[in-house]
């Protein structure tokens, strides 16, 4: 079963593309810096501050001399790690919610869906950004809020199949063999209600690496001396970086939309082969 | 009418969810009211003097009680930074936002919907081709980036039209000045908010598409024009209605970001100032303001999809 979505991934080649380009990147923004050898918070007093690409810095230097090709590449771990790590933490949360809500029925599923709509009731943005200017901009703080929230959407997903599975033959035929309760959710349903979550996670690593980095880029995420993708591209809201250096704001914003794309056709290839019956 | 009032009741712990949550939140907060109206070196006395006169010596539960008696009467409170009244200031924002966001989402809508019919219709033309793309790339690049590139190439490359604000400086400015601040952002509004109409348009009508009834008004003769666009477009309106306003909250957030960079004056400038000010009374009235407006609109939309379709449960699909 397993083995065959695995093989059926193999066959959605812009899905593949994706991956590899993912696996791609991830290689780059870890291996390069320490092959390249500069740092990222270094000040180089020979190059200047703004100084256009050259051999030595191949993007240039930013507004304090520091190596903008060492910042993007650290910048990308940053984003990926919030990405990834966020992601995690919502299905890790999302999942088990998700699962007693739709099983236990009654006061669970209650109070577990409407904590769900006050959630899913504000402009995401706007609650991750109050939450991270409370707590204070660290990139920890960033996963904590990002993932924290992002529980509703998958609990709200599993709710749904495990509502759908828990009358199945199935699910009767183990109960009537004595299984617990605990037994019944672990090993019957949640492998039945957990594919369309894997599918969806790849959306909600982009979505969380979109948040971070507009925050980071209007100021209220991450700030410097730390990198991110967004906010290398705060000094594009001078002029003089807007129009005369592109080379310090268009790379960062090519990596994330790339990055966000190679995870949205991620996605889809995933959706389509655990579930081959829902067509293209 | 029981049932409409079955599903309002149902909105009322959601209603005191998002309060306790906005509330809870502010309580949170690690600088103290004092700090942030400026007393930072104040004495200790003199700050327990201010947090007094603000209610802050009070017990918290009895704290959010007076905050919700008073929101419920329509006062916000004052903001620290300028003293002003938190509800006029909203008020004032409201106009703004309103505008950019629901242009953004008509020429979304009037662009996007016809192109996921059209892709749905011919499933391996450019059309569809066209439609899968853009609906990629409304979803993978962030307004931001979109909002630099726009002014970078329209504004100040071609001169074509204005980078920043909402009208020329010193004018209240005439209906075509105003359409011309609004073009560029408002693209990049529709633009964040395309990829959702494309999609859900486009499944729609696929899915119309295969149902009997749109079979026999083929077989009845019906042209192809006809039978997509009188009876599949119309019949796919109500999952596309159900997906703009479900999609609401999420496109507030994208042209908030869209308005801190071009200044445009609406609540999301208003949120982000207030933000890096530690203005919570502000930030707290923005987002109390938003999540129940999100709130009134599904209500709303249960309603409309009731009148709608009468065959359509109660709950709109959401338990």
């Amino acid at each position: 079963m397993r083995n065959g979505s695995f093989r059926r991934f193999l066959g959605e080649r812009k899905a593949l593309a994706g991956a590899v380009f993912l696996l791609g990147m991830l290689a780059l923004v870890l291996l390069l810096p320490p092959l390249l050898g500069q740092d990222p918070n270094l000040t180089d007093r020979a190059a200047g501050f703004w100084a256009p690409p050259s051999p030595e810095h191949w993007l240039g230097t930013d507004d304090t001399g520091r190596d903008l090709l060492a910042r993007l590449l650290h910048g990308g771990r940053v984003s990926l790690l919030v990405g990834f790590a966020s992601a995690g933490l919502s299905a890790l949360l999302g999942i088990p919610l998700g699962l007693l809500a739709g099983y236990k029925g009654r006061g669970w599923q209650f109070w577990i869906m409407r904590a769900c709509d006050v959630v899913q009731a504000f402009p995401s943005l706007i609650l991750v950004l109050c939450l991270v200017s409370l707590l204070g901009p660290s990139v920890w703080n960033l996963i904590f809020v990002i993932g924290g929230l992002g529980w509703a959407s998958v609990a709200r997903l599993v709710y749904g199949s495990t509502l759908a599975a828990k009358n199945k033959e199935y699910v009767e035929a183990a109960r009537a063999l004595g299984a617990t309760d605990g037994d019944i959710l672990l090993r019957t349903i949640l492998p039945n209600v957990v594919a369309p979550v894997w599918a969806s996670l790849p959306m909600k690593v982009g979505r969380a690496i979109l948040w971070e980095s507009s925050l980071s880029f209007l100021g209220v995420g991450l700030r410097t001396p730390q990198a991110s993708w967004g906010n290398l591209m705060n000094s594009a809201l001078e002029l003089a970086t807007l129009t005369g250096r592109p080379w310090a704001w268009v790379p960062p914003g090519l990596c994330i939309v790339t990055t966000v794309l190679a995870l949205l056709l991620v996605g889809e290839g995933l959706r389509r082969s655990l579930n081959p019956r829902q067509g293209r | 009418m029981n049932q409409f009032a079955k599903r309002c009741l149902s909105a009322v712990p959601v209603f005191f969810g998002i309060t306790l949550l906005v509330f809870f939140m502010m309580n949170m907060a690690p600088a103290t009211i004092a700090d942030a109206a400026g007393e930072g070196e104040a004495s200790s006395a003199a700050r327990a003097a201010l947090e007094a006169e603000l209610g802050f010596d009070q017990p918290i539960p009895l704290r959010y009680l007076h905050w919700l008696q008073d929101l419920l009467r329509g006062d916000l409170g004052t903001s620290y930074r300028t003293g002003q009244s938190v509800g006029r200031m909203i008020a004032q924002r409201m106009g703004p936002s309103l505008l950019l966001t629901g242009t953004g989402i008509l020429w979304a809508v009037l662009l996007g919907v016809p192109l996921g019919v059209l892709a749905a219709w011919k499933p391996h033309s450019g059309w569809s081709r066209l439609a899968g793309g853009l609906a990629l790339f409304s979803f993978s690049a962030p307004g931001f980036f979109l909002s630099l590139l726009g002014i970078c190439l329209f504004s100040v490359k071609l001169g074509w039209l204005p980078a920043a604000g909402m009208y020329s400086a010193g004018t209240s400015g005439p209906l075509s000045d105003l359409l011309r601040h609004l073009l560029l952002p408002g693209a990049v509004v529709c633009l964040g908010s395309i990829g959702n109409l494309i999609r859900q348009a486009q499944s729609a009508v696929g899915e119309v598409l295969g149902e009997d009834y749109i079979r026999t008004a083929r077989a009845k003769g019906l042209g192809e024009g006809a039978v997509v666009w009188k009876h599949a477009f119309r019949n796919a309106l109500i999952p596309v209605l159900t997906t703009v306003l479900n999609h609401i909250p999420h496109f507030i957030g994208g042209s908030m970001v869209v308005e801190r960079v071009f200044g445009w004056p609406g609540m999301g400038s208003l949120l982000f100032t207030s933000v890096n000010s530690r203005d919570y009374t502000v930030i707290m009235g923005v987002t109390v303001v938003v999540a129940l407006a999100v709130l009134g609109m599904s209500l709303l939309m249960d309603v409309v999809y009731r009148l709608v379709d009468p065959s359509v449960e109660w709950g709109g699909g959401r338990p």
